[in-house]
């Protein structure tokens, strides 16, 4: 089963990266540039699973995860949070936010497709 | 195919240039008192994403740097350090380290800890940060393989029932207490692991199944519900979870495999792993339905198994090995449009809609650029050359031809004209770049200049977005450079002298570009003391520039700055003084088609404005001949062109002439004899002579034959093959397939009246 995954990220370079490792994996990339890109590119598509960066412009990944989950219909995606850091509190935070797991930079590919049929299937 | 990840690579050092731009621009406006959160937050994201891209490609330097000025960055976001100028400063200085890691990686080069060193030891003592060393990177640098079999791993697999089938579905009543231990193979390696999970899991987007599926990659699992707490259908919340689980795991792993599994639910559910015990496995239990892994064919409808072969992105159809079953996989298309691995020039398209892409079954494109490999662009850009030669060619034919104006070829002819021409400016366009990158470096140069001569000095830029050709960009950095540095270092006066002289302490020197009239003008000012004359003029002739008695204007010891070996400093300074002066500034200048000039008040400060064309590859020039040759002068180096009377020429000597034009005088050149072509003529009355105007104000005329035409023509440099050649600046193709030699009027001048330009100037000739 082939996953649909939406990525964002503020860097290009992560974006190119997660596109390689998601397609080299047998799946369907979409990537998106930032929270309110996010938004925007799930209003067409339907996501198995959602990965986002924390720090970007106009909507960080808290928002953007918080956004996600208060609307019914994506309410149950999972998404993983990329970070640099590994920090405990940090993934509260995710957590607080409704986050699914998370996956810490630089990821390595069989890790991250790992983690994605962890919470996808 | 290339390697992606080279592409990938090759991307991110593009990518770096743009965050390190960002990062000047946020510096910048902290610098100017900007202490908005996002103005910090773009500081700090810049660097942060630097070192995101670094750690993936193993980056160590850069990684380790950029992590500390990140965390310094953190301190400022969080509102724990407040910086000041100084701190500013110092970040301005790490910022321009870090630019130095991002190239030195790039180019596969080191930077000394002689220089990261001690800006890092700086910053941390400034923020108040303990001197962390590098244990703090728990951040390892994981170097990326996509090579990895993941098929082999994690697809293959079938996917597993691990809910039961309703319809066996046990009632509460039978499913009391049946928690059991249970192992199809006989070994007793393995887990037992109990997992209860809260509503709170639900919620964050876990699903069970998954995790189980991802046990059962360990080894061969069973899996036992516990279905008890689920209430009759009235009851029943669909926000809660009722259910808990019993996993056996056989395994050879460690426990830690088992608990990573449950890495990102851990918290959200009641959790216990235990080792299972020796004993032989218990028995089974008669209700529920225990599912052992292996067992399970996949439902039909759960289709094939996840289909996880590594594929290069671009190829889009594979077989997938070693599973005949298995579906073909159809790769996505790769996001970005990208070309070779050598790209090296980003295009962006500035109408490009980066929010709102729209989306049906094909990936988003995060924004409508396309990279292009550079040598295709200048391979457009002769081919443009080339359309220009043939549509000349072609309208000289027709010319012959004796075709009337009206006629359908001839008004056809007309629009393949103006159509050439706006191919030409489109793709002159392509190569076009704003000049801000060059700005920014300057400010770089400013910060490091000011600070070896123990002056404050602020930079100001405007104009920034101005577009210019990618390799006037390139060519003006040592030129700009070196008159930035001549700014601080000669222009500005010492924060002593600026109180006492009551003018701010801090000297300003302000960059600006703008286009006017068809040419770029770029101004270096600064708010110093001005230029002293009469130290420049000792000094000139001191120096034996000049007569003792030479009479000269202001402008006229503006420009003595330009002479070569010039220098003002009394003492050399490490900084500009490195005897390389104004006069290789200006011939980089004139080498690039350009002009500059000096205007300088005293106490107010001086400008120096350079102006130079949009294009290196066409020219308007005037076509004319001399001595049976036809040469092409560049039109902007001309001033007007006129018929000479007999009493416009004055005679100097047996063979120098000057021409009286409206009151003042100016040489006259015969440029058939300057180039060699003929010895000087007796008479040139009746000529025709080119005024042309020098960036110092001198002038000169330019004596030829005839004037044929005035026209753009295509510039096809020289230097290749003839290496420079005095007073020519390049060459190109006419209409009738003849080659033109375009000259370099300003060389041209200077190397003919060099020795008494200076020395006798015009209005000292007079009488």
């Amino acid at each position: 089963m082939s996953l649909e995954v939406l990525a964002v990220d503020d860097s290009r370079t992560m974006r190119d990266m997660l596109n390689l490792a998601l397609s080299s994996a047998g799946f369907t990339a979409h990537l998106a540039e930032d929270g309110v890109h996010g938004l925007e590119v799930l209003e067409d598509i339907e996501p198995d699973v959602i990965i986002t960066d924390i720090n970007m412009p106009r909507m960080d990944g808290f928002g953007f995860i918080d956004a996600v989950r208060s609307e019914e219909k994506w309410s149950r995606i999972p998404i993983l949070v990329l970070t640099t850091e590994s920090a405990d509190e940090l993934k509260a935070k995710a957590r607080a936010a409704g986050a699914t797991g998370w996956i810490v930079k630089p990821f390595d590919p069989a890790k991250l497709v790992k983690a994605l049929q962890m919470v996808a299937g | 195919m290339s390697d992606p990840m080279a592409e990938i690579r090759a991307s991110f050092f593009i990518e770096c240039e743009e965050l390190l731009e960002s990062l000047q621009d946020g510096l910048q406006m902290m610098d100017d008192g900007d202490t908005d959160s996002e103005t910090i937050n773009v500081v700090f994201r810049a660097v942060h994403s630097i070192k995101g891209g670094a750690g993936a490609f193993g980056l160590d330097d850069l990684v380790r740097f950029a992590h500390r000025f990140e965390t310094a960055m953190d301190e400022v976001r969080t509102g724990r350090f407040v910086p000041d100028a100084e701190a500013i400063r110092l970040f301005f200085a790490c910022a321009d380290i870090l630019g130095d890691l991002v190239r030195a990686a790039r180019d596969e080069e080191t930077v000394s800890e002689d220089i990261t060193g001690p800006a890092l030891e700086k910053i941390d003592v400034l923020v108040g940060l303990e001197e962390e060393e590098e244990e703090e990177l728990d951040f390892t640098p994981a170097t990326l393989s996509f090579d990895l079999d993941i098929g082999g791993d994690l697809g293959g697999l079938p996917n597993l029932p691990v809910l039961p089938d309703l319809s066996t579905f046990p009632t509460a009543s039978e499913t009391e207490d049946e928690i059991t231990e249970f192992s199809p193979v006989g070994g007793a390696k393995g887990f037992q692991v109990i997992f209860k999970p809260e509503d709170s899991l639900y919620a964050s987007g876990n699903e069970p199944l998954y995790l189980f599926r991802a046990l059962r990659d360990l080894g061969d699992i069973s899996v036992v519900c516990k279905c008890s707490a689920l209430p009759d259908l009235d009851h029943l919340n669909p926000d809660t979870g009722y259910l808990s689980w019993v996993v056996t795991v056989h395994t050879e792993e460690a426990e830690l495999s088992v608990r990573e599994v449950f890495e990102f639910v851990d918290g959200l559910c009641l959790l216990e792993i235990s080792p299972l015990s020796g004993r032989a496995p218990a028995a089974l239990p008669d209700l529920p339905p225990a599912i052992s892994a292996p067992a399970t064919p996949p439902k039909p409808e759960q289709a094939a198994p996840t289909p996880l072969v590594p594929s290069p992105p671009i190829i889009p159809d594979i077989e997938m090995p070693n599973a005949p079953s298995a579906p073909v996989v159809k790769s996505a298309p790769i996001a970005s449009v990208s070309d070779d691995a050598e790209d090296e020039f980003s295009l962006s398209s500035p109408n490009a809609t980066s929010g709102s892409t729209k989306t049906t079954g094909t990936p988003t494109q995060p924004r409508a650029t396309v990279r292009v490999d550079l040598e295709r662009i200048d391979r457009l850009v002769n081919l443009v050359g080339e359309l220009v030669i043939n549509q000349a060619m072609l309208s000289q034919s027709v010319a012959e031809a004796g075709l009337p104006p009206n006629s359908p070829v001839s008004t056809g002819l007309e629009e393949f004209l103006q159509l050439t021409r706006d191919i030409q400016e489109s793709v002159m366009m392509i190569r076009a770049q704003p000049i801000k990158s060059l700005f920014q470096r300057m400010g770089r140069i400013v910060r490091e200049s000011s600070a070896s001569v123990g002056k404050e000095v602020r930079l100001h830029t405007d104009g920034e977005n101005t577009e210019v050709d990618k390799t006037v960009i390139e060519r003006l950095a040592d030129p700009l450079t070196h008159m930035i540095r001549n700014a601080v270092d000669h222009g500005l006066e010492s924060p002593e002298t600026r109180l006492a002289a009551g003018k701010p302490r801090e000297g300003h020197v302000t960059l600006t570009a703008q286009h006017r009239s068809g040419r770029i003008v770029i101004e270096v000012a600064d708010d110093g003391a001005g230029i002293n004359r009469e130290r420049v003029k000792e000094k000139a002739i001191e120096k034996g520039l000049i007569p003792a008695d030479a009479q000269l204007s202001e402008s006229d010891i503006d420009n003595l700055l330009f002479l070569p070996g010039f220098s003002t400093a009394s003492a050399i300074s490490n900084l500009s003084g490195r005897g390389v002066g104004m006069d290789v500034v200006r011939s980089s200048i004139q080498s690039l088609g350009g002009r500059i000039n000096i205007t300088s008040q005293e106490g107010k400060g001086t400008t120096f404005s350079i102006s130079l064309p949009l294009t290196l590859a066409v020219l308007d020039g005037m076509v004319v001949r001399v001595a049976d040759e036809t040469l092409v002068v560049p039109l902007n180096a001309i001033l007007e062109t006129l018929t000479l009377t007999d009493g416009d020429l004055k005679a100097l000597g047996p063979e120098t002439h000057v021409v009286q034009i409206r009151g003042g005088f100016v040489p006259l050149l015969d440029l058939g004899a300057e180039l060699g072509y003929r010895s000087p003529l007796d008479s040139y009355v009746g000529g025709i002579v080119l005024l042309i105007g020098q960036e110092d104000g001198n002038r000169a005329a330019l004596a030829v034959d005839a004037i044929e035409d005035q026209r753009q023509v295509v510039i096809k440099g020289l230097e290749g093959s003839y290496g420079r050649v005095p007073g020519i600046a390049a060459a190109t193709i006419l209409g009738d397939g003849q080659i033109a030699l375009i000259l370099d009027p300003m060389d041209l001048v200077s190397q003919a009246s060099g020795r008494t330009k200076i020395r006798q100037p015009q209005h000292s000739l007079v009488g």
